[in-house]
């Protein structure tokens, strides 16, 4: 029992969160600058915290994450970090020659007020940055929101520093990434193909994060958005943001300065939020949807109807990013299960609303709440208050699980002790299937574990 | 040996008045060590007969953390040793964690030990309490008497309303307490009567009450304090009263700030109606 001090009894915390559910801003902003192609992000900060960043993200993806850092001495802090930011510029471009240098901001950096857009600037006009070489920024200090907020202000900095409008319109359409895996990327892409969009997905972390062992190490894999892709994300006809937490500031900021129009939708899990994904898709890319889009999201259909038996009443506790648990718990909805139990640290009032929307009709018992003292810690005492057939979240919801004796479904951010998160998407029909799969994989060696000798069935 | 914090609305006169009290005290024969807590870096200036000092900071950046006691501590004028925080220029990192930081190596250096026989540590400290950073010489273990430099003017007599909040936060968790005000005359009518009403309401004293006088401006221009400059003058008598008078102190409290419609009524009381 590693959590036996958690109490049934639950008390009003005003100051106290207990095994938060939400890390840094740079964690974000350091995942989403891995989108671009041959891009180095940079940490303007002390060195612990761009560690500390990489670990997170290299424990996720059981790859090495690359990335500079402006090393703050007690002196910068005092004096601000111009000098050290302008000085790595310098040695990144000189030694490491990425295309692009990522540079968001930390803790320490912002509160003593150091001003990215000026020391870049300064930067430029020491002629620091080859031609040809960008440097892009964003503010992140980690006291606001959470490393959603970082990932949204990242993808936000590239439509601010990147996109450009040249007055002629392309026939193509921009994806903006919420934060999801490379395989999701990919299978996003791979939807989209199928359809015949002509499309700029932006960020792209696949092909990078997910690089294929070939015996030789490259410091920039082949993925990544390139730089002209989005410098020309400015002339595209219109833009499609997947994931609103992540991507909607930056559509928004898109269509403020190159006037290309948007529309934001929630990220395609499960079948409902995939079917408004692939009409939003078909609308603005001006395409069909083809018959192996079709027979994809049949399969899906077809599986959670012929295991209604194993999937209708099951309660579920949920705990992650609001893009991922609001089409989840969508998703569990159409299935007849039950989502009872749903926290998020990261704040927005938005989240409570849509979930009130989806919950009330049929599962008016649920609770949840998100942002100050939505922890984990909240999450497990409501299940201890009552019990809940299955469990959907990071590595760290493993501590419940075990103690409460629930199946485990690894979803979310971090993983940090399962692998395949990487390779096998739960994005679109296909991904739907895979989630599907494996809460039935959960529910029934459970079942099979745990059933009478008389009760143990073989046909299922 | 005492530890004494100069606190006051920003050009109130705190570096002036500290100065001319901390010659008034090396005349006494006592060993006195000026702090500036300043990024301005002007807290010593009449004691060293210029902006000679190199600042802790200053320091710092150029020699990297291999500081050593002797490039930061400057002897001025009866003895004295002067040193200033310094800081970032303005509108650029974190001059409230530049204090903490120069304060810490001050006291890593050995600045207050036993062998150099200091009988004062004076901290002339930036305008009012803004951030944690300007708060460090009143933490626990650093400066325990606080001096505040006000006039009769409303937004000095607001300011010092306001560091009375911040010493009675920390006067709580550790040994700060107050040691008076010092008024220096801005010649508002019945200043010494406002500010001696305005002491007893915080709890405290009127210390004393400096006189306005150009001598102090004059000496000022010929970088000196009034007692090195003039020792003649009335006026460097008063900072030898004034000196004195912070000698001989016994009365520290943890004071009792004001609500600001009390503040407002003072002011309308000896200000206004009179």
């Amino acid at each position: 029992m590693l959590l036996r001090h958690t109490t049934k009894d639950i008390k009003e915390r005003k100051s106290l969160t207990i095994n938060p559910a939400k890390t840094c801003q740079p964690v974000g902003a350091m995942y989403a600058a891995l989108g671009i192609h041959g891009c180095l992000p940079h940490s303007h900060g002390s060195q612990g915290c761009c560690s500390y960043h990489r670990s997170a993200l290299t424990r996720h993806y059981k790859e090495p994450i690359m990335a500079a850092t402006s090393s703050f001495t007690e002196g910068s802090s005092v004096f601000g970090g111009q000098s050290n930011l302008i000085q790595a510029i310098d040695n990144i471009f000189t030694i490491y020659e990425p295309e692009v240098i990522a540079v968001h901001s930390t803790c320490l950096s912002e509160t003593i007020g150091d001003d990215l857009t000026q020391i870049v600037e300064k930067a430029r006009d020491g002629g620091k940055i080859p031609e040809g070489k960008h440097v892009i920024f964003c503010n992140t200090p980690s006291y606001i929101g959470s490393h959603v907020t970082g990932y949204s202000n990242m993808v936000s900095g590239m439509v601010k520093l990147l996109s450009k409008s040249t007055g002629v319109t392309n026939d193509k359409i921009n994806l903006i990434s919420g934060w999801v895996e490379p395989s999701d990327m990919r299978e996003v892409k791979r939807m989209a193909n199928l359809m015949g969009a002509n499309f700029t997905l932006f960020p792209d972390t696949s092909d990078v994060v997910d690089a294929p062992q070939t015996g030789s190490y490259e410091m920039y894999p082949k993925g990544g958005t390139t730089i002209p892709d989005l410098i020309a994300s400015g002339d595209n006809k219109a833009t499609l943001a997947f994931g609103k937490w992540a991507t909607e500031d930056a559509a928004i900021k898109l269509e403020n300065k190159c006037k290309v129009p948007f529309e934001a939708t929630e990220l395609p899990i499960g079948v409902r939020a995939t079917d408004r994904f692939i009409m939003e898709l078909s609308k603005l890319a001006e395409v069909g949807i083809p018959e192996a889009i079709t027979a994809e999201r049949g399969r899906l259909v077809d599986m959670i109807t012929d295991m209604q038996q194993y999937l209708h009443g099951k309660r579920v506790a949920l705990f992650g990013d609001p893009d991922q648990l609001i089409p989840l718990v969508e998703f569990l909805l159409d299935m007849n299960m039950k989502p009872v139990y749903i926290v998020s640290g990261t704040p927005g009032k938005k989240m409570h609303k849509r979930l009130e929307e989806l919950l009330l009709p049929t599962v008016p018992e649920a609770k949840f709440q998100n942002g100050k003292g939505a922890d984990m810690y909240l999450l497990h005492q409501w299940i201890k208050n009552e019990g809940v057939d299955l469990l959907i979240g990071n590595s760290y919801g493993k501590y419940i699980a075990r103690d409460e004796n629930i199946p485990f479904l690894r979803m979310g951010f971090p993983i940090l002790d399962r692998v395949g998160h990487s390779y096998f998407p739960t994005l679109g029909y296909m991904g739907g299937l895979r989630i599907l799969e494996k809460i039935l994989d959960l529910i029934m060696d459970k079942q099979d574990l745990e059933s009478s000798e008389p009760e143990f069935e073989l046909v299922m | 040996m005492r530890k004494i914090a100069i606190y006051g609305k920003g050009g109130i006169g705190k570096s002036t008045t500290t100065q001319n009290t901390v010659a008034g005290l090396a005349e006494m024969g006592k060993k006195v060590m000026v702090v500036g807590c300043d990024p301005k870096a002007d807290s010593t200036r009449l004691l060293l007969g210029g902006l000679a000092q190199k600042t802790v900071l200053d320091t710092l950046r150029e020699e990297g953390e291999d500081v050593v006691f002797e490039d930061i501590v400057k002897p001025g004028y009866g003895n004295t040793s002067c040193t200033e925080s310094g800081g970032p220029e303005p509108g650029v990192g974190c001059a409230g964690r530049g204090i903490i930081t120069s304060i810490n190596m001050l006291e890593q250096l050995g600045a207050y030990e036993e062998d150099k026989a200091l009988d004062y540590a004076f901290y002339d400290v930036l305008g009012d309490v803004v951030c944690g950073g300007f708060a460090m010489p009143i933490r626990d273990g650093k400066a325990e008497e606080i001096y505040i430099v006000v006039s009769g003017e409303m937004m000095a007599m607001y300011a010092a309303n306001n560091i009375c909040k911040g010493i009675v936060k920390f006067a709580q968790a550790g040994a700060v307490r107050l040691g008076g005000l010092i008024c220096n005359s801005r010649l508002v009518d019945n200043e010494r009567q406002m500010i001696e009403e305005l002491a007893k309401k915080l709890g405290t004293q009127m210390i004393h009450f400096v006189p306005r006088d150009n001598m102090v401006q004059k000496a000022e221009i010929h970088r000196k304090t009034v007692i090195e400059y003039a020792p003649e003058h009335p006026q460097a008598d008063e900072y030898r009263t004034l000196a004195k008078k912070i000698d001989q102190n016994q009365l520290f409290v943890v004071p009792t700030p004001l609500e600001i419609e009390e503040l407002e009524g003072l002011l309308i009381e000896f200000g206004i109606l009179n």
